[in-house]
Formats: structure tokens, C-alpha cells, sequence
């Protein structure tokens, strides 16, 4: 008896820590993060890094304004959800209302199939496939424009979008669906008017995570965008995200030096924007819990 | 007897092999409350959903015979099946009204079947809320989430998001189920105030509730309808040894 006990004791305490560990986890990161990169601001201002307009980190002096960067991430992640969010919203009302049973569990392991493909391959299609085909679609010097790497990223988006969203939906109960067609609703109205409208925190939920994964991807992007550290003014233009950024230059920056703070002080941005994104997305999964 | 709403002649209807309804003939006269008793899996909510066709939604499912409302066959191919869901309105067993405002819900028949403009809602919700009396008590609150109201007020809002497709026929399957014994005597007060215009065909486990809130009615069992006939004569002089053993409460 006090053998079970002592066991029950032991369980309950080691998973509260792993519990807690999880949590530690994420706080030292960001105080990692902090430490690394709030170093950066003794010298520059904080205006000056996020508003600044160039990005040359070894000029002399060395010049730290990420506005390139954050437009740069800005316009690849609006392309991409222009692209995948549309398409992953209808994907997932055709899979959840619409799909006859043994088509949808061909499309639901479709989708996931999709979702196990390794980031650095849709990057290298996208880099051999697609930046060609824009090239010479759009008779432009170089393929490798933030449109390549929104029409990329779209498909890493892709999955996320179309497994919530699709869960959010099949999760509308019945009863709502049958009123909709006692009243001589058509199916599509009733899909429209009725499911999606139920469906719609969990939807917004399904984008925004959607979008937080198209923010923090890196390898696909650095492949495909061109990386240049310009302020974009069209789709058509190489761009550098501030993910790419940290990935390309961190093996050539000096350890605590200037630079290497600046891609920590990046690191904190980008973490501030997923947390951001993170949060809507969970108020709305809450939400459609309720 | 007066109008007929409702005859079926011959109805069979099978769920794959099992044969849920066998020879089904009766009629339902016009503003009247017809109830259908008997016991769980005689099949009462399938011959309800006949009405209204609801049965189409599951596979697998075949009709013989016909169901005549308003002179049409509406087993009869090409059949408008949109058009008689507007004709035959139906409330559920749980109030189901949709995760909408309460405006929202009641218009929402207006707008699938582009039944009046715009201006022509406002009047439409209040009418429809007045009928079912609601509207004392949700006039400010038109456009809070029908989720938020009481079990009741749930009830009554999708008995009144049906009265705008201006309906014949009311269909009930076991409308009170999920009510309170006080809501439930509220809303067979309400079904008396709306047979005045609709026809009402309910399906109840309750017999009393038949008894009370009924003009006719249909005894079911085993998919066969065994008896209709008025409702006091149901109740007082069954003609059927088995729908007195049923009333009676020896079976069921």
C-alpha cells in the first residue's frame, strides 16, 4: 500500500515538472534572447533599429535598421496568406462538408503528407521549379522575388490551415446543420451561412497559426527570396526576411560583438510577433471552445 | 373530416434492409394538432420526417407509396424539395436554434429563400416573436446570441425562425424533451394559439401530453399504424386490443 503510494507520489511529481520545465524553458529562452540582444541598444537607439532603412551590419560604421527585413517578412507572409488562406479554407469545407468518407481520409493524409515535407525541400522545388517559371513568366532579371517565396511558403501554411480549420468545422454540431435544411436551405447555403459562420473562431484560429508558421520559416525563404536587404516596393523584387537574416549571417558575425546582438535583437522581434500571433490565435480556439 | 393537410397512401419506407414504415394510410386534417404515440422505434419520427423529407439526408434510405401535401406527390420525381421545407416547417427535439443573434435567426429562412427585402425584416422579426410570445421579452435583446436564452425561449425562437417562410404545416418531434414540465405546459399552450393557422403534426413519448395538447390522434407500432382516430376516443375506446394495452401503459 505504501509502495502504490510512494509511486503515485513519484508520477504525479515528475510529470508537474516536466510540466514546469516546459514553461522554465520558454522564460530562459526569452531571457537568453534579451541578454543577447538588449546589448545591441547601449549603442543604437531602438527607433533608429526597427524604422532604420539599411541593413549593413560590416560597413564601417556598421548601419543596424531592420524596417528591409521587417517589410521583407511582411510582404512574403501577406503573399502567402493571400495564397494558402483562401485555398486552405475552401480545401477544408470541401473536406469536412462536402468529400464523400473515402475521399476525405485520401485528402485528410494528402494534407499531412504535406505537413511531414521537410521545409528544405519545398524550398529546393521552389528553387528550381518556380523561380524559373517567374522569371520567365514575368520576363524579370531573377526568379528568386518575395512572390516565390510567398507562393512557397503558402504550401508550408497550407497544411496548418486546412487540418484546423477542418477540425473547427467537422466540430459544428449536427443539430445546426439539420435546422438549416428543415428550413429548405441548399447545402451550400447552409455551408456558408450556417457552418462557416459557426466555424468561424476556430478558422481564424486555423490562419493565424497558419501565419505564425510562415513568419518563423526560414530555410525555405532564405532559398527562394533573393536576400536582398531592400525596402521591396513590388512582389516582383528579391527581399530578405528577418528569419533569413539570422540564419545567413550568424556564422560570420563576432560573438558578442555589435552585429551579433542585432541578430539576437531580430531573434526578439520575431519572438515578440509569434507570441503575438500565437495569443489571437489561442483567444479564438478558446472562444470556439465556449 | 374537414381539409386534409397531409394523406399517405401505401407508405413504405425502408432503412436498408429493415422495413422502418409498412403500409402507411392515414390523413391529417388541416389546423388541427394530430399526435403521433407510440413506443421508442415504431417508427413516429421516421413517418415525421417523411413530411418534410428529411429522411433523404440519410443513406441508405427508400420510399414506396405516396405522401400527398398540398396535391402534389412529394415523392414524385422532380419533386421541389426546397420549395416543401418551406411549406413544412419543422422543430426538433433539442432547441437548435443556430450560434447567431436572435434576429439573425429568424431571418435567416428570408434570406435562403429571398422571401422579402430588407426594410421588410424588422416587421417580420417582430411578428414572428409575437407569435410565439417572445417578443415582450427580447425585444431589446434582438441581437444577443440565441445561445445565451433559456432552454424555452431557445424552443419557442425556432418554433417563430419557421413562421416566416409562412408555413402549412408545423412538424414537432418531441418538441418539450429536453423542457421543463412548466415550459412544456407553455409550449403546448402555444401550439393551441398556432393551430389556429398551422397544422401540427407532434411526436411525443408523452401520452399525456397527447391527451392534453391533441385533437387526433396516431398509434405506431412496430412501423405499422396500428390506430388514429380522435384523440378522446383514442384514449376513452380504443378500438385496438394493443393501442389500449399501450395507453394503459402494459407495454411501452
Amino acid at each position: 500500500m505504501r509502495v502504490r503510494k510512494l509511486k503515485e507520489w513519484l508520477i504525479e511529481k515528475s510529470i508537474l515538472l516536466s510540466g514546469i520545465f516546459s514553461v522554465v524553458f520558454v522564460v530562459l529562452i526569452f531571457l537568453f534572447l534579451l541578454r543577447e540582444g538588449l546589448s545591441l541598444f547601449r549603442g543604437e537607439s531602438v527607433i533608429d533599429f526597427i524604422f532604420g532603412k539599411s541593413w549593413y551590419p560590416i560597413s564601417d560604421p556598421p548601419r543596424f535598421g531592420i524596417l528591409p527585413l521587417i517589410l521583407g517578412s511582411l510582404l512574403v507572409t501577406l503573399g502567402a496568406a493571400a495564397i494558402s488562406v483562401p485555398i486552405g479554407i475552401a480545401a477544408a469545407l470541401y473536406i469536412a462538408e462536402v468529400a464523400p468518407l473515402r475521399l476525405r481520409e485520401a485528402l485528410k493524409a494528402g494534407i499531412e503528407l504535406l505537413a511531414a515535407i521537410p521545409s528544405v525541400v519545398i524550398g529546393f522545388i521552389g528553387l528550381i521549379t518556380l523561380g524559373p517559371w517567374i522569371k520567365n513568366l514575368f520576363n524579370i532579371p531573377t526568379g528568386l522575388t518575395a512572390l516565390t517565396g510567398s507562393v512557397t511558403l503558402a504550401f508550408m501554411a497550407m497544411p496548418t490551415i486546412v487540418s484546423i480549420a477542418e477540425d473547427a468545422i467537422t466540430a459544428v454540431p449536427r443539430q445546426y446543420r439539420e435546422a438549416a435544411i428543415a428550413m429548405g436551405a441548399t447545402k451550400w447555403q447552409t455551408t456558408w451561412r450556417i457552418v462557416a459562420r459557426a466555424a468561424r473562431p476556430g478558422m481564424l484560429a486555423a490562419v493565424m497559426l497558419g501565419i505564425g508558421r510562415v513568419i518563423g520559416e526560414t530555410m525555405a525563404v532564405m532559398m527562394v527570396t533573393g536576400n536582398a536587404a531592400i525596402i521591396p516596393t513590388s512582389f516582383l523584387q528579391p527581399v530578405r526576411t528577418l528569419t533569413a537574416t539570422i540564419a545567413a549571417e550568424m556564422g560570420e558575425s563576432v560573438q558578442g560583438g555589435p552585429h551579433y546582438a542585432a541578430l539576437f535583437a531580430i531573434g526578439i522581434v520575431l519572438f515578440v510577433i509569434t507570441f503575438l500571433i500565437n495569443g489571437v490565435a489561442d483567444l479564438y480556439l478558446h472562444r470556439s471552445r465556449r | 373530416m374537414s381539409e386534409i393537410s397531409i394523406e399517405t397512401r401505401g407508405l413504405n419506407l425502408f432503412y436498408g434492409d429493415f422495413q422502418a414504415l409498412i403500409g402507411i394510410d392515414l390523413q391529417i386534417p388541416a389546423r388541427k394538432v394530430t399526435a403521433l404515440i407510440g413506443p421508442s422505434g415504431c417508427g413516429k419520427s421516421t413517418l415525421l420526417r417523411v413530411f418534410n423529407r428529411m429522411n433523404d439526408l440519410i443513406d441508405g434510405v427508400r420510399v414506396s407509396g405516396q405522401v400527398i401535401i398540398g396535391g402534389q406527390d412529394i415523392f414524385a420525381p422532380g419533386a421541389d424539395l426546397l420549395g416543401l421545407r418551406e411549406k413544412v416547417g419543422m422543430v426538433f427535439q433539442r432547441p437548435n436554434p443556430f450560434p447567431l443573434s436572435v434576429y439573425e435567426n429568424i431571418v435567416f429562412g428570408l434570406a435562403v429563400h429571398r422571401l422579402a427585402r430588407r426594410q421588410e425584416y424588422g416587421g417580420i422579426v417582430e411578428q414572428a416573436l409575437r407569435s410565439v410570445l417572445l417578443w415582450d421579452d427580447l425585444k431589446d435583446r434582438l441581437h444577443h446570441s440565441a445561445l445565451k436564452l433559456s432552454l424555452e425561449q431557445q424552443q419557442r425562437l425556432c418554433i417563430a425562425r419557421v413562421l416566416p417562410l409562412k408555413p402549412q404545416i408545423l412538424l414537432m418531434d418531441e418538441p418539450c424533451s429536453a423542457l421543463d414540465p412548466i415550459a412544456t405546459l407553455h409550449i403546448e399552450e402555444l401550439m393551441q394559439k398556432l393551430k389556429k393557422k398551422y397544422t401540427i403534426v407532434i411526436v411525443t413519448h408523452n401520452m399525456q401530453q397527447a391527451a392534453r395538447a391533441s385533437d387526433r390522434t396516431g398509434f405506431l407500432y412496430l412501423g405499422k399504424l396500428i390506430e388514429i382516430n380522435e384523440t378522446v376516443n383514442i384514449f376513452t375506446k380504443p378500438a385496438q386490443a394493443m393501442t389500449e394495452n399501450y395507453i394503459s401503459g402494459r407495454f411501452g
